[in-house]
């Protein structure tokens, strides 16, 4: 067990991590999930928030299996390795609306810093935007950690606060394999309720329940042994130097091109990429709100999930934050439409006014955060 | 003289930031409590990237790491 501990907390560890992320993901995609969205944090809590019908788009409604999979594949991962801690208690507020804005900004994007990476390798070049946006904005959140910026210490806490994110996920999991209808049909054969899942659009589209269950446990145990973190993989080189996370996230971006290669699954070009739009300057801002947000709450949407496994209270908090704000971003058209070609001619998508508003809010928000929280020394 | 920084409770990078201070301020042997496994590893692998010596006992559930030249 030792020695396959020191295997995970190595570099190697994490570099298989990451390697493993970048097998899976364009498979998934092949088995059925969107494409360039073989995984994506954000766009599948959205999917979730739509398919409980906190918002009614009904192109982005389903219940994803991948994220109950990270949630209790890390869960069972600190099970089994004594790393299950209850705590919470670190401004789980603040947390909330960290999650709420990261979810804005990655939804104004469209997509997580995972899916930014399978979007890069699977040629979508809006993805270098965004990802220069990303680095802008955990930079930013660098900056702030260097001026004291801290949300305080979580406490232990009784087991049972540990268990309501896994509990949580169990209940998304019944409901997904169940599929209740307690209001029947509507008559095109979609469900009225409880449960909205989509007929067509993104939300239709999807690997095989088993399928994204089992990738999801996989990728959540490996995950939580590794500490697998994009945001932190940026972070940890702009404040100490260390390179350990970002050769894992080189890993996936490098497995999931060649992947993508192999698979017929790599497209380059800017404009009409799936699921995405080519406006470059708020693919950018929308990622460096999202960067912030992750930075200043400690860890990226994937690895929210992760902590939330391990009973982390505030990740799960933060989660919750996650599906309220892609409520929030479809109920007041704060997401961006992707790139179309209407009668030939090519529409480039992009947040509307209000989304632009949104990214604008959650930056001064973020910053009013990361100014207030500071501790003097 | 001995050094103590208690990062208990605090996520990273918090407990990592703290002891890069306490390693800049140079006063050995330091102490470091962490709470969470992810802490330990990633103050154990500052202070040895410092060239430092790092020792790890668990105490209660909490890990106290000694960081020696």
């Amino acid at each position: 067990m030792s020695k396959l501990n020191r295997f995970f907390a190595s570099r190697w560890g994490v570099i298989v991590a990451g390697a493993v992320i970048g097998i899976l993901a364009p498979l998934l995609q092949k088995w059925g999930n969107p494409k360039n969205m073989g995984i994506c944090v954000a766009c599948f809590e959205r999917d979730i928030a739509g398919a409980l019908g906190l918002h009614r788009a009904a192109v982005v409604q389903y219940i994803r299996p991948e994220i109950i999979g990270f949630v209790l594949g890390a869960l069972i991962a600190a099970l089994i390795f004594g790393e299950f801690r209850p705590r919470t208690g670190s401004a789980p507020i603040i947390r909330f609306l960290l999650g709420m804005f990261a979810m804005i900004g990655a939804l104004v994007f469209l997509g997580c810093p995972w899916r930014a990476l399978l979007r890069l390798a699977g040629g979508d070049w809006n993805a270098i935007l965004a990802l220069l946006g990303l680095i802008v904005g955990i930079a930013i959140g660098v900056w702030f950690l260097k001026n004291g910026y801290n949300l305080g210490r979580s406490y232990r806490v009784k087991p049972v606060v540990g268990w309501i994110m896994p509990g949580i996920m169990v209940v998304l999991l019944l409901l997904v394999i169940f599929q209740p209808a307690f209001y029947g049909l509507n008559e095109d054969g979609s469900r009225a309720g409880p449960i909205f899942f989509s007929v067509k659009g993104p939300g239709s589209l999807h690997a095989p329940l088993l399928v994204s269950l089992v990738v999801g446990l996989v990728i959540g145990f490996l995950a939580q042994r590794t500490r697998f973190c994009t945001m932190g993989s940026i972070r940890d080189v702009i404040l100490m130097g260390d390179t350990h996370l970002i050769s894992g996230v080189g890993a996936l971006l490098v497995v999931a091109f060649i992947v993508n290669l192999i698979l017929g699954q790599f497209s380059p070009g800017f404009v009409t990429q799936p699921v995405a739009h080519s406006n470059h300057l708020w693919n950018f801002l929308g990622m460096t709100l999202a960067g912030l947000a992750f930075a200043l709450a400690g860890g990226c949407p994937g690895r929210q999930l992760f902590m939330a496994g391990e009973g982390d209270g505030d990740a799960g908090i933060f989660v919750l934050g996650m599906i309220t704000g892609a409520a929030f971003a479809h109920n007041f058209n704060l997401a961006s439409s992707p790139d179309a070609v209407v009668e030939g001619v090519l529409k480039v998508g992009g947040p509307s006014p209000y989304g632009m508003a949104a990214v604008v809010v959650g930056l001064v928000v973020c910053g009013i955060i990361g100014f207030a929280a500071r501790e003097k020394e | 003289m001995a050094t103590t920084v208690d990062a208990r409770g605090f996520s990273c990078p918090q407990p990592v930031i703290l002891t890069r201070k306490a390693l800049e301020k140079g006063q050995f042997p330091i102490e470091v409590w962490v709470e969470t496994a992810t802490s330990r590893e990633n103050v154990r692998r500052l202070a040895e990237k410092a060239g430092c010596k790092v020792q790890v006992e668990e105490i209660g559930g909490e890990f106290k790491l000694t960081i020696t030249r």
